[in-house]
């Protein structure tokens, strides 16, 4: 998945943005590298849940999740040290989230000068059984919208 | 597909009765809602208003105190879920199928976050649901999203009633 040529941040670099992060840490969102491609993890914790009686994960958090997974995979890309502003996200829950720990990627499917279009999907034990999708696009370098 | 309608706005959504008329027990039954610190501002029928007040924890932004998109975002989903309940006439299981959310402007540090939503149609088994984030008023909007739920999920066929005492 890593687009040929593209810079990548250190792991190190990468976790440390991430640490700087208090919602990142809340949730208990952590980032590495697997085979030369950003995989993130929202570890499970009972706080997740959206619905005690299935018992799923809450949504919005879901949503969250695959939202910081295109923002990070954005920085780590483009060694950008300022974070990107979200334009707008669409997703698609596919399955309830069960209880687990549950993972995600993206892949940055148009990178603009201004904006980047990218998408995610998240699973939990089975890479080929998302749990949910995200497309959305994304400001790069806000500061300069003026 | 069925045809749709608009789900009716007269009366008192049938949730009510069954939380014995305390709005506030409908967030017992969401503990990621309460983790960050969620609250039932009024409920109608067919729609529904929640808050959250600022909190450090979540913060996405650490240069300039902005909380995360994703608090936002499970705000307007849990406005939007509660806005399809309150359109029920039997409480039956929903899960969210699809959300978008546009965001139309940052929210401002140490400001509570609103967000109304309400359910515009409904057929047999999809709720089709629009909501709004703003701070003081809703013609200034943070975000806007739309969503559709399914109603009578077949993946949440264990839930239950909240246990009333």
């Amino acid at each position: 998945m890593p687009v040929p040529g593209a810079a990548f941040m250190s792991t190190e670099k990468l976790q440390a943005l991430i640490d700087n992060i208090p919602y990142a840490n809340f949730l208990g969102f952590k980032a590495e590298y697997q085979e030369g491609s950003v995989v993130t993890r929202l570890a499970y914790s009972d706080h997740l849940i959206g619905n005690p009686f299935i018992p799923a994960l809450h949504g919005g958090v879901i949503g969250a999740f695959l939202e910081m997974t295109a923002v990070i995979q954005l920085m780590a890309e483009s060694e950008e040290s300022e974070i990107p502003k979200t334009v707008d996200i669409t997703i698609d829950y596919l399955r309830s989230a069960r209880p687990v720990d549950t993972f995600a990627r993206a892949i940055i499917t148009k990178h603009g000068r201004r904006v980047a279009n990218v998408r995610a999907e998240a699973w939990q034990d089975q890479v080929d059984k998302p749990v949910a999708l995200l497309h959305g696009h994304f400001l790069l370098r806000p500061q300069d919208k003026s | 597909m069925t045809p749709s309608k608009t789900p009716d706005k007269q009366g008192r959504p049938v949730i009510l009765d069954i939380l014995g008329g305390d709005k506030d027990a409908f967030l017992d039954t969401v503990p990621h809602a309460k983790a960050i610190g969620m609250e039932i501002v009024e409920i109608g029928k067919a729609s529904g208003v929640l808050k959250i007040p600022y909190s450090e924890k979540l913060i996405g932004n650490p240069q300039t105190g902005v909380v995360h998109g994703g608090v936002i975002s499970s705000l307007l989903d849990t406005a939007l879920g509660l806005a399809v309940i309150c359109a029920l006439d039997e409480l039956v299981p929903i899960a969210t199928l699809d959300l978008r959310i546009d965001y139309m402007k940052a929210a401002t540090p140490g400001q509570t976050i609103y967000a109304r939503a309400e359910c515009t149609q409904m057929t047999k088994t999809i709720a089709f649901v629009r909501g709004t984030a703003y701070h003081d008023t809703i013609d200034d909007p943070i975000a806007m999203s739309v969503a559709a739920f399914m109603l009578k999920s077949s993946s949440v066929t264990t839930h239950k009633l909240p246990q009333q005492d």
